[in-house]
């Protein structure tokens, strides 16, 4: 039997979301090995919009000046986010010829996730992958994106484990919605992970699901942070409050 | 379907030789990388797109991240991306040069990369720096090959 491909995986708590995106993209675009990243919860709250993502059109660009709420484009494509300390994020970073029965393409990637995800959540609710969100029955726990370069793929999806509601106020209904959302505003649309699992039981089973598909090896968040030199550009970044401005005046 | 009925039609009217693989269509007079992008050279100048083998992977294009007029360009590196689905995708260059024109029609129309992805849905123009590179390209046959290998792995 052949043996399975090693993953590297970090496990994280709290760390600020544009940390993790940057420590994301610089691993996917540099480094050689397949990785999972798992935080577990953000400090603060932030606004995560994907790489096409327009203020004007997602945001309620007025509260979110007033109430000072960081707003991050990311380096992935998909949808807009608000992400805080309830939110869990699991990311996977994959050679393609390591898992070379998934063409590298948005819809087979993702039917790859669904299936290691219906193993986490076996014999719990209704999981169903739907369209683009991972739901119990018709309503959304799981976002995700993906970022597709020539031999490597990442899939990175947040997870309501829990939320606030006033912060579900920030973004507008999207024009580009999913069929099943039905025009539902967010409460109605999104439920709790929390209703369904402990918090550390999603995380534990996550990982076992992993291990049934890669070699899995433990490393510490020291080991691949970047030393101070190194000239890795980001794309994702933190909107400035003149360029959220700009896009309130249209 | 209506995808290749209009192709064929088209290529009929510009007088473009294209045979259907079943499912994607390829152009005989175009060369083609394994990252599906393809180039039509003319002289010391190259058009740039990807090939309806990718769009048609990579689902409906909403945004297409133009590189800058004058950017240099390397033969297999990353100039650009398709956002699609919830992903962006990188577009790799097949050949090297630089880019003279940019096609800006997608800012406001990316799904011309899926209507159109040889004639109104290209994305660049390159002066290029060194024709040799041509030579490690696919011709159509070649590609039509290789897709259809890539297809039937999974």
């Amino acid at each position: 039997m052949a043996a399975l491909p090693l993953m590297k995986l970090i496990r994280l708590k709290g760390v600020p979301i544009l940390q993790q995106l940057h420590l994301e993209e610089r691993l996917l675009r540099t480094s050689p090995h397949n990785w999972c990243i798992i935080n577990d919860g953000t400090n603060l709250p932030h606004i995560v919009m994907g790489i096409s993502g327009k203020p004007a059109e997602l945001l309620e660009i007025n509260s979110v000046l007033r109430d000072k709420v960081p707003v991050i484009r990311r380096f992935s494509g998909g949808g807009t986010v608000i992400v805080d300390t309830g939110t869990i994020f699991v990311t996977f970073i994959c050679n393609k010829d390591d898992v070379s029965e998934v063409q590298p393409y948005p819809r087979p990637i993702m039917s790859w996730s669904s299936l290691l995800y219906s193993k986490v959540f076996q014999g719990v609710g209704d999981f169903v992958l739907r369209e683009n969100d991972y739901a119990f029955g018709n309503r959304k726990f799981g976002g995700n994106a993906q970022s597709i370069t020539k031999n490597r793929w990442i899939h990175h999806t947040s997870f309501l484990w829990d939320y606030e509601i006033n912060n579900m106020a920030y973004l507008k209904l999207p024009k580009r919605a999913p069929e099943y959302r039905l025009a539902r505003n967010h409460l109605d649309f999104i439920c709790c992970m929390k209703e369904y699992m402990p918090r550390t039981n999603f995380i534990t089973r996550t990982v076992d699901a992993l291990q049934g598909e890669f070699s899995v090896e433990t490393t510490d968040l020291e080991a691949v942070e970047s030393p101070p030199n190194t000239k890795f550009i980001h794309s994702s970044k933190i909107l400035t409050e003149r360029e959220l401005e700009e896009a309130a005046l249209g | 379907m209506a995808m290749r009925l209009w192709a064929s039609k088209s290529a009929s009217y510009l007088k473009i030789s294209v045979f259907n693989r079943g499912f994607a269509t390829v152009l005989k007079d175009l060369k083609y990388a394994d990252s599906h992008e393809w180039v039509k050279v003319e002289g010391s100048s190259a058009t740039v797109g990807i090939t309806d083998h990718a769009q048609d992977h990579l689902g409906d294009v909403v945004y297409v991240e133009l590189p800058e007029l004058g950017t240099a360009v390397t033969q297999g590196s990353s100039f650009g991306a398709v956002e699609s689905v919830k992903a962006t995708s990188d577009i790799n260059s097949p050949v090297s040069g630089k880019v003279v024109e940019v096609n800006k029609e997608l800012d406001d129309s990316p799904g011309l990369v899926n209507g159109s992805p040889y004639e109104k849905g290209w994305i660049m123009k390159v002066e290029l720096s060194n024709n040799d590179e041509l030579k490690t390209l696919m011709d159509s046959d070649s590609y039509s090959k290789f897709c259809d290998e890539e297809d039937a792995k999974h």
